[in-house]
């Protein structure tokens, strides 16, 4: 019944306050989870600690934004984890050639080299109509099998690196790594787009209502088109960042990558039938996805563990979403009652 | 509109016949057969042939579930990881003193556990896309089998163990005569009994297959044990092949699986497919893959390949079935995908 969020009445008040009840959960569930983790040990809550964990988590919020946007659309992108594989393989195979390469101009091939893959998946979505799990399921092996191709099999290690972009990742600026800094940028700019600009707000109207975008007019095509390309560019940019801070880049770099991105976005409460959700949300799911990620083989539990670990803590936050809503839908119905 | 009678008849005709999906596919069956055997001397021998099933047929057990999977308009990706779990279960029981056939069901029944988990979550919290529901059991199956064996692999299975993908009957492998079963028994289910059409009917429409009284919960129930349980014969197989098992086997078994069903002309947006299909499409893959192994092609290409295949032939059945218009009331998509007639003259 996933048509309800759709409806006019679920936008009513009530709702609202329910959907800040839900990330004001999040943040006490990530203090609970914090202190708890502190005490277990004491090196979690210190300031190298936090700046690791950030830089850590920096990544993964970039793509997330951007997944973010793609579901909201009621789409879906697995193709990423082999986007970042490409553009990641595809700079650090061209600063092999040109060690003098400039940084910038490494970031920059990464982007369009992720720019290509998006526009050719919001292509195959917006003008051919084709499902996103299928198209980018598609594309994600062709991607895969073309990093495959283009470094013969083969790594790129670091020595083939030049310092200058193993320091994109590396290096900071004023004090701060240059991952977060990018991260924060892309968050800062992203949700004034999607809160404060036109384009911005028509793609959650696409996303909660394609029928009615439709009819008011709003260019559905152009916009699905541009939140893969947008995907796409993340990806590319989060590849060479990726390839970087590894200082590897191989043909299997990223593999399943997506998932991660995915429960990132669904932790921080964006529905994956479109429509709903908020940058502010998705910060939140993403940190506690990176503390998960930080914290346990601080506190000594297994590596093993650890995909368990999150794939419960996924579930527990999308049937609690669900429970809320419900609640939600209970008590309106309890105030009209006569 | 009062003279319009709506039967349940295909009417019947050699050119609607002829232009069938099918017939695509095995066009480009023959057409791999013929590249592949120009490409190596060694691959047009009829005992290689069927005896090389065994080498991709494992995977093809979660393919005829997946159909009724994508044909009730669902998607599963917890396949794989149901896979792993029930393979390394059946393991380590053997490894920990239970006999084989006992540790054989034991991997039979943790997958059906698996998939009617996936079917109650999918029943009691309706809000859920499929796509949801099975992403968080694909992390957490995957998960408890890593729990369980951690990075080791747990083997020494009983020799006779291997029969089960090794092993064959005259010329024809065992598991091609295990698969040929389910396949035929897939078939009739899904083409023959009320079960297949209560699928058909629910990826049609959901709220219409409802309101007529289908139990439809119970349905997606039996669907997903369906699912669970093939998923337990691919474990099987699977196991036998490698001779031991480990939390990692099958890793993106479902995009294969997936791939295989959607190019077999199942409709991505549910209530239209065959069984035929995607058994084909097992075939051409897994021909090719094989063809293109004896000339030692890396399996890179092939990954290229599928994923080319998978997006033509969705790009083809959206041009054919008007995936350019805005999507149209079920009734008029089910004359255009052939499965109601047109008004009678």
């Amino acid at each position: 019944m996933s048509a309800d969020t759709k409806t006019p009445t679920t936008r009513g008040r009530i709702v609202r306050s329910g959907e800040g009840f839900r990330e004001l959960g999040l943040l006490v569930f990530i203090a609970i989870l914090a202190a708890a983790f502190q005490i277990r040990n004491h090196n979690f809550l210190t300031i190298a600690n936090i700046k690791d964990l950030l830089t850590n988590t920096a990544i993964l919020g970039i793509l997330a934004v951007g997944m973010m946007l793609v579901l909201i659309t009621g789409g879906i992108d697995l193709s990423i984890g082999a986007t970042i594989a490409l553009a990641g393989m595809t700079s650090a195979l061209t600063g092999m050639a040109l060690p003098h390469i400039n940084p910038l101009l490494s970031i920059l091939e990464g982007m369009a080299v992720g720019l290509a893959v998006g526009s050719v998946i919001g292509l195959l979505v917006a003008r051919f109509k084709v499902l996103p799990i299928i198209a980018t399921l598609g594309i994600m092996n062709i991607v895969r099998g073309v990093t495959y191709i283009e470094s013969k099999g083969a790594w790129v290690s670091s020595y083939q690196m030049s310092k200058a972009f193993t320091d994109i990742s590396t290096g900071t600026t004023f004090g701060v790594n240059n991952l977060v800094v990018i991260a924060v940028f892309i968050f800062i700019v992203f949700w004034y787009f999607v809160n404060h600009t036109k384009t911005g707000r028509r793609i959650y109207a696409i996303g909660s209502n394609p029928e009615a975008a439709d009819i008011s007019g709003i260019p559905r095509r152009k916009l699905l088109w541009l939140v893969y390309a947008i995907m796409g560019v993340l990806s590319g940019l989060a590849g060479v960042l990726w390839v970087s801070k590894f200082a590897s880049a191989q043909g299997d770099t990223a593999l399943g990558y997506e998932l991660n991105v995915i429960a990132a976005c669904v932790l921080g409460g964006v529905s994956i039938s479109g429509g709903a959700g908020k940058v502010s949300g998705l910060l939140l799911g993403t940190i506690l996805l990176g503390i998960l990620n930080n914290a346990l083989p601080l506190i000594n539990v297994s590596p093993f563990w650890q995909q368990f670990i999150q794939g419960i803590v996924i579930l527990a936050a999308v049937l609690t979403n669900v429970a809320v809503k419900r609640n939600n839908q209970r008590l309106a119905l309890r105030k009209r009652a006569i | 509109m009062s003279e319009r009678e709506i039967s349940i008849d295909r009417p019947r005709s050699l050119k609607r016949f002829f232009f069938q999906w099918e017939w695509l596919l095995v066009l480009i069956f023959v057409a791999v057969n013929i590249i592949n055997s120009g490409l190596s001397p060694y691959y047009l021998n009829f005992g290689s042939l069927i005896g090389s099933t065994n080498s991709f047929l494992d995977m093809a057990f979660l393919v005829l579930p997946m159909t009724f999977v994508i044909i009730l308009g669902n998607i599963d990706i917890s396949v794989a990881s149901t896979v792993a779990l029930s393979a390394v279960i059946m393991a380590v029981g053997f490894n920990a003193g239970l006999p084989m056939p006992l540790a054989m069901l034991l991997c039979l029944v943790v997958s059906t556990l698996c998939g009617l988990f996936n079917g109650f979550l999918m029943v009691k919290f309706k809000e859920l896309s499929a796509v949801i529901v099975t992403l968080s059991t694909m992390i957490i199956y995957r998960g408890i089998a890593y729990v369980i064996l951690e990075d080791q692999a747990a083997g020494h299975f009983p020799p006779w163990f291997s029969f089960l993908a090794w092993g064959s009957i005259g010329p024809v492998p065992f598991i091609l005569i295990v698969f040929a079963v389910c396949a035929l028994a897939f078939g009739l289910l899904l083409h023959k009994t009320s079960f297949g059409r209560k699928v058909f009917a629910m990826g049609n429409n959901l709220t219409a297959a409802r309101y007529s009284g289908i139990k439809t919960d119970s349905v997606i129930i039996a669907v997903s044990a369906l699912t669970g349980l093939m998923a337990g014969f691919t474990a099987l197989f699977l196991t036998s092949r490698m001779g031991s098992t480990r939390p990692n086997v099958a890793l993106g078994y479902e995009l294969s699986v997936i791939a295989m069903v959607v190019l077999g002309g199942v409709s991505t947006a549910g209530g239209a497919g065959r069984i035929g299909g995607p058994i084909l499409a097992i075939f051409i893959i897994g021909y090719l893959n094989y063809g293109l192994g004896l000339v030692n092609i890396k399996a890179n290409v092939l990954l290229i390949i599928i994923g080319s295949l998978l997006i033509l032939s969705v790009l083809v059945l959206n041009l054919r079935f008007g995936g350019h218009r805005r999507p149209a009331p079920p009734i008029a998509r089910m004359i255009a995908a052939g499965k109601a007639p047109d008004e009678k003259a």
